[in-house]
């Protein structure tokens, strides 16, 4: 294991380029839900409104 | 042939919907194939005769790069279609594209800081390659700056759409600096003619993790679609009965 993790020498640079790629997918995954929830919220809020355009 | 399928993609509560239908489809796959590459690539291909273990970094670095340029490819062909026919699904897609493009290609040039500073002794240098992925970062950060300055919908599409489908004479720049120029970094090993350079044990789990982030990005960009859609959309007939229900 602890070889696994030392990475032959390049642990340094080899974890955190699975850190920042996998988080930018991770963080792209929550930033596409978020736009989405909003999105509804704001239309059902529009529609409980009269369904006018705010 | 018909052109029936081609209307319908112009129609805002059909790509809605049909959107929310397929998204399970390609999330769950693109899933299961990054973790099956992720054991492949950190567990089961051999460390490299010349980088050693340092050669992992590939298997985050190609596939960040593949998607930074998949995905401009088609926000400029979104954005084209949006032109030429006045689609409007066709702009919220290519509207879509532009936050998760921009983020790969942050995470691309990160990691190709990271695999540089090892290999090469530099975190960056002014090369062909590593010059014009900085720029393409700068394209969709000014794709993504010219829609926010602009408040009118149509107006925002159609000045963004020029400024995505010219941007696009950068992504063979990009692909070919390696072979154009004398570059730093190293000649593709997979997008060639001809075979791979890369053995088998170390290939398979790349061409898995590039299978999975494709299939990942359409299921992360039809989610973002529909919230396009919902925000353009916002007093049709439809979006009410569909909340209504």
């Amino acid at each position: 294991m602890r070889e696994f993790l030392g990475m032959g020498g390049y642990a340094a640079f080899v974890w955190p380029a699975y850190a920042v790629t996998l988080g930018v997918a991770l963080l792209n995954v929550v930033w596409a839900r978020r736009a989405l929830s909003r999105a509804l919220t704001a239309a059902r809020r529009r529609l409980a409104a009269g369904g006018g355009d705010a | 042939m018909t052109w029936t399928w081609f209307h319908r993609l112009g129609s805002p509560p059909h790509v809605y919907r049909l959107a929310r239908l397929l998204t399970p489809w390609f999330a769950w796959p693109a899933g299961a194939l990054i973790v099956v590459a992720l054991y492949g690539g950190l567990v089961l291909a051999p460390p490299d005769y010349q980088q050693g273990d340092g050669f992992r970094i590939i298997y985050m670095h190609a596939p960040a790069a593949w998607m930074s340029l998949m995905v401009y490819t088609t926000m400029a062909v979104a954005a084209a279609v949006g032109l030429i026919w006045r689609m409007k699904v066709a702009h919220a897609v290519a509207a879509s594209c532009a936050p998760i493009g921009a983020s790969f290609t942050f995470a691309a040039l990160a990691t190709g800081s990271l695999w540089g500073q090892p290999m090469w002794g530099t975190w960056w240098e002014w090369d062909p390659r590593l010059t014009s992925e900085l720029i393409l970062l700068f394209l969709y950060l000014g794709y993504m700056g010219l829609r926010g300055a602009i408040e009118d919908t149509q107006r925002a599409d159609r000045a963004s759409a020029v400024l995505a489908v010219v941007g696009v004479v950068n992504v063979p720049i990009i692909h070919y600096s390696v072979t154009w120029w004398n570059s730093l970094h190293q000649a593709p090993s997979v997008m060639r003619l001809g075979k791979p350079t890369l053995s088998s044990a170390m290939l398979w789990p790349l061409l898995t993790m590039l299978l999975g982030f494709t299939l990942y990005f359409v299921a992360v960009l039809l989610v973002r679609l529909r919230a396009e859609i919902l925000g353009r959309e916002r007093s049709a007939s439809w979006v009410r009965e569909m909340l209504a229900t």
